[in-house]
């Protein structure tokens, strides 16, 4: 099943909560909308489960508009953040319900619901009452009733957030497999990146009730073209800078409050223009012999070793703080803090955003896939 | 003080008073069971989505809440006769204007119980095929049921103390046998002690019970 939203508009008494989404999910893909509190996930998701009507736009499975169809007849499954089992009826009575609305003989239920239960692996757990299961179990039950009537869509609002963190990847991952083996088509939606990163076939980054990128995890990691979505996937350092000259080919060379740096842009990019420059902590050296496109030197501010990477707050001759990390620290000795030391980066990784240019872009590509 | 705590008057008098209480019980009883009924509908059509079903248990709840149990009582025994042209005997008088009264409560009762269960137990329900009345009848209004155990205990007891106003239309309940017993007796001290300490022990073990329910509820959440 594909998903579609055309323009998708949703207010609350004259608050407008999205204001124009454009999406097309592809059919088996495991869509995930990131982004922080409040811009609009779960209203989007809502949408799309029939919870909510739209006030503008339109909302398509495959090709046919379903703004008016009521949720029983939508065929979706759906987890949500706090399992929403139902309290007062057994693991299996939770699983076998759906079956027994379609009228489907005794045997052949059971033989679904124990199933579903295996490949969650819950089996020996049907007659518990779900206030008997822990967190983790809840959700596979939750799981296991969304997709025991073979949804042709599987919607999750954040199912991972009620979790501690061990349990947490290990349901993630089994999410992935089960949807992968099922090839459902998932709207997932979380505000932690790093299981967005994981999760997804692709990631629409939301921001107050409008999309403001969509792509893969990589594109968005490696290229992001906008602060907030630099900011928001992954640890960037973002310097403000105005462009001296075009190199050609994308790229460029800027002026920034701690010297000129060479890099690349999406989009073109005009002489004077101002930009901000993103560069990762992990695409950054340390004193290192080699010859980098762009290099500056700074003083250790602060040091965090965590295992497997340790990160420097280098403070730099302009008063901004710079974050570079050694990502394989083993042995390492951990600099002092007040050390001078060398930073350098190549140009490719030091990327030129311009967000006037990305909005207007977003604007005009009505639609638009990234 | 020269005031003599007469004993014989309260053993003398306990038969009389103890079958005003039988009364007042098996008013009691019978207005919230009919009113339970009442509520349970009223409370459903206080969340429902049809307008016309909203705005019309909307007004009955308002106007039983908003006005006494003592005009409400002399609307029916009073009022309605008047009306009809026959009257109405203070028995069915009493019953009907309590059992209206405590389905108004009731009904907030049951709305809210309604209302405390997470919204996504419906959603859920929805989502799995079920149309809105399913998802009420075997999911929201079975977990609604537990939750409102401890309120309707206290409407009962709230109902309990009430009944003593249908004294005013000379059922011999409780209060109305006290007034009989300080006539003869002219001992309002020992009556109408005897007739609080028979109210309270109506409504405590009630309220125990209530209390243990309330507990009960906060461990199984
Ligand atoms: N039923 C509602 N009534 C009024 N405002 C709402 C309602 N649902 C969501 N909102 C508002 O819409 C915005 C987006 O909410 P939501 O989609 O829940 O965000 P997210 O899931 O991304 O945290 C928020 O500002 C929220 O306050
Ligand atoms: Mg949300």
């Amino acid at each position: 099943m594909r998903i579609a939203l055309h323009n998708v508009v949703k207010r609350f008494k004259g608050f407008t909560a999205l204001k124009g989404i454009n999406l097309e999910i592809k059919d088996g893909e495991l869509f995930t909308l990131l982004g922080p509190s409040g811009c609009g996930k779960t209203t989007t998701l809502r949408l799309i489960a029939g919870f909510y009507q739209t006030d503008g736009g339109d909302i398509l499975f495959d090709d046919k508009i379903i703004n008016h169809l009521p949720t029983a007849q939508r065929n979706i499954g759906i987890v949500f953040q706090n399992y929403a089992l139902w309290p007062h009826m057994t693991v299996y009575e939770n699983i076998a319900y759906g079956l027994k609305l379609k009228k489907m003989p005794g045997t052949e239920i059971k033989r679904k619901v124990d199933t579903s239960l295996d490949k969650v692996g819950l089996s020996g757990l049907q007659h518990r009452y779900p206030g008997q299961l822990s967190g983790g179990q809840q959700q596979r039950v939750a799981l296991a009733r969304a997709l025991v009537l073979n949804p042709d869509v599987l919607l999750l609002d954040e199912p991972l957030s009620n979790l501690d963190a061990k349990v947490r990847m290990k349901v993630r991952a089994e999410i992935r497999q089960l949807q992968q083996e099922l090839k459902i088509t998932t709207v997932y939606v979380t505000h932690d990146q790093e299981e967005a990163l994981t999760l997804s076939d692709r990631i629409a980054v939301m921001r107050e009730g409008r999309i403001i990128q969509l792509g893969d995890p990589k594109s968005l990691y490696e290229r992001p073209n906008n602060t907030f979505t630099a900011n928001f996937i992954g640890t960037n350092n973002l310097l403000e800078a105005h462009v001296l000259k075009g190199n050609g080919d994308g790229k460029y060379t800027v002026q920034t409050a701690i010297g000129s740096f060479m890099g690349i842009a999406n989009q073109p990019l005009s002489p004077g223009q101002k930009c901000t420059i993103a560069v990762r902590p992990e695409n950054v050296q340390i004193n290192s012999e080699r010859q980098e496109a762009n290099s500056f030197t700074g003083k250790i501010h602060f040091a965090s070793y965590l295992g497997n990477i340790l990160r420097y707050d280098i403070m730099t001759s302009a008063g901004i703080l710079f974050k570079a990390d050694i990502k394989y620290p083993w042995g390492c000795e951990v600099m002092a803090v007040g050390t001078e030391v060398k930073i350098s980066f190549a140009e490719f990784v030091c990327l030129l955003i311009n967000d006037r240019c990305t909005e207007e872009h977003n604007l005009t590509a009505v639609g638009g896939e990234s | 003080m020269g005031y003599k705590w007469s004993w014989n008057v309260i053993v003398r008098s306990f038969p009389l008073l103890l079958a005003g209480a039988g009364l007042t019980i098996r008013l009691t009883c019978i207005a919230v069971g009919m009113g339970i009924l009442i509520g349970t509908f009223v409370g459903i059509g206080r969340v429902s989505k049809n307008k016309f079903i909203f705005t019309l248990s909307s007004i009955y709840v308002n106007f039983i809440r908003g006005t006494p149990l003592l005009v409400q009582l002399y609307l029916f025994y009073f009022g309605l006769p008047a009306l009809l042209g026959f009257p109405i005997p203070p028995f069915p008088a009493a019953i009907l204007s309590m059992s209206i009264n405590s389905g108004a409560y009731v009904a907030e009762i049951v709305r809210a119980g309604i209302q405390s269960i997470d919204q996504g137990q419906m959603e859920a329900a929805r989502s799995l095929g079920m149309t809105y009345h399913q998802a009420m009848k075997y999911v929201i209004i079975p977990q609604t049921f537990k939750r409102i155990i401890p309120p309707l205990g206290n409407e009962f007891i709230a109902m309990l103390k009430d009944s003593s106003i249908v004294s005013v239309i000379a059922l011999e309940e409780l209060v109305r046998k006290g007034y009989l017993v300080m006539g003869r007796t002219f001992r309002s001290f020992e009556v109408w002690t005897a007739v609080a300490f028979l109210f309270l022990f109506m409504t405590f073990p009630i309220a125990q019970l209530v209390n243990f329910a309330e507990r009960r509820l906060k461990q199984n959440d």
